[in-house]
């Protein structure tokens, strides 16, 4: 199967079938910190990827420095 | 997987709750958990005007849509730093959501543009008063922000921060034991002097992974690229840890950050000391009136170094 990936923007080919856990555990990813979208939909970690889905793993996190001030830090998201 | 609650296919797992949702009840579990956050921390109620504090991420435009669907007035502000390759398709992102969400619920978006109002971009300015760029963001940002809820009585001013947000904020704070800032880390900061904003973050009891979720499940199109100048931030290296603790401890961080939240409830009044001490500390800057412990703010101060430099 064909997984996007993001930061920096790239494609990998992992062989299927596989379920969506173990493709974040063969990528090295952390489940908190990630989003498994087959096509348009957004799926659970036990969903089980074939060989001819479109994958994308999207990362989560964002957010900059902290600068920590009087009233507060970063107002914005 | 099927949904804990309906039975039907499931579209996320929550290890923290140890439940999984579908579409429609994974949206209400989000929406729940925002009006608990309102309600509980009594941050506004149905009457008040609210400006949301937008980026283009995922969590202030979840905020404003959230806030629009339960019947809120709620418009927002986006302040373009004019970073290169960035804050263009930020600011579309925002402007497509402003025409196509907010606009048939009768909202409105301001936008502030650095390089108009401060004749320089975010990088040309923390060059010119030699500050990093995050530090340069957060000042222009706090200020704008605080401008223009006061300037145009908006009840309260709302940003996306979420648990994540929240929870690496805090674990930074404890580990550099900076306990001056502690108290105001809670989802409420008041209007404690005049000039100063109320300011709430109803999305603090959802983590990223659940604000980004909505946001996909909803169709809501939002950045997902990082901004360049965050690249290597230590507040991404908090986060980074706190879900490697969360993936093998699901509820670590809204444990870590809620008990938190527990513990100062119980040891003071924090709306009240934290008014008091803001009272007995703040007073209007000499330049542009607005509160600072200091005779100039650090915007003021930040903007007369940039035109002596240039």
């Amino acid at each position: 199967m064909k997984v996007l990936l993001s930061h920096p923007e790239r494609s990998v080919d992992i062989k299927g079938p596989k379920r969506a856990k173990e493709v974040l555990r063969e990528l090295n990813l952390v489940q908190e910190a990630h989003l498994v979208i087959r096509g348009d939909e957004l799926i659970t970690e036990d969903e089980l990827l074939k060989d001819d889905d479109l994958v994308e793993i999207r990362p989560v996190i964002s957010g900059g420095s902290q600068r920590l001030t009087l009233h507060g830090s970063r107002f914005t998201s | 997987m099927n949904c804990t609650k309906c039975k039907t296919k499931a579209v996320i797992d929550l290890p923290r709750h140890n439940a999984a949702f579908c579409t429609p009840c994974f949206t209400t579990y989000v929406h729940e958990q925002v009006a608990y956050a309102i309600k509980h921390q009594r941050m506004f109620g149905p009457d008040d005007r609210i400006l949301v504090a937008v980026s283009g991420g995922k969590d202030s435009l979840a905020l404003w849509d959230i806030l629009l669907k339960r019947g809120y007035k709620a418009d927002a502000l986006y302040v373009d730093l004019g970073i290169p390759g960035y804050s263009a398709k930020s600011r579309a992102k925002v402007e497509r959501f402003a025409d196509t969400v907010a606009k048939p619920h009768g909202a409105t978006l301001q936008i502030h543009t650095v390089q108009e109002e401060e004749g320089a971009g975010i990088k040309e300015l923390s060059d010119l008063v030699h500050r990093p760029t995050c530090a340069t963001c957060g000042t222009i940002k706090r200020y704008q922000f605080n401008k223009a809820a006061v300037e145009q009585d908006y009840d309260v001013m709302a940003t996306g921060h979420n648990l994540d947000d929240e929870a690496s904020r805090l674990l930074g704070n404890i580990l550099h034991w900076q306990d001056e800032y502690l108290d105001k880390q809670s989802p409420i900061l008041p209007a404690s002097v005049e000039g100063f904003a109320k300011k709430v973050k109803p999305l603090y009891r959802l983590s990223e992974r659940e604000l980004a979720a909505y946001a996909v499940l909803n169709k809501i199109d939002y950045i997902v690229e990082e901004c360049p100048m965050a690249k290597g931030s230590k507040m991404l290296l908090y986060k980074e840890v706190l879900n490697r603790l969360e993936t093998e401890s699901p509820g670590t961080k809204h444990r870590f950050y809620w008990g938190f939240l527990e513990k100062q409830t119980q040891a003071q009044p924090a709306a009240t000391s934290m008014a008091e001490k803001d009272q007995a500390l703040l007073h209007p800057c000499k330049t542009c009136g607005q509160p600072t412990t200091g005779e100039i703010c650090s915007y003021c101060k930040m903007m007369a170094r940039a035109h002596l430099a240039r």
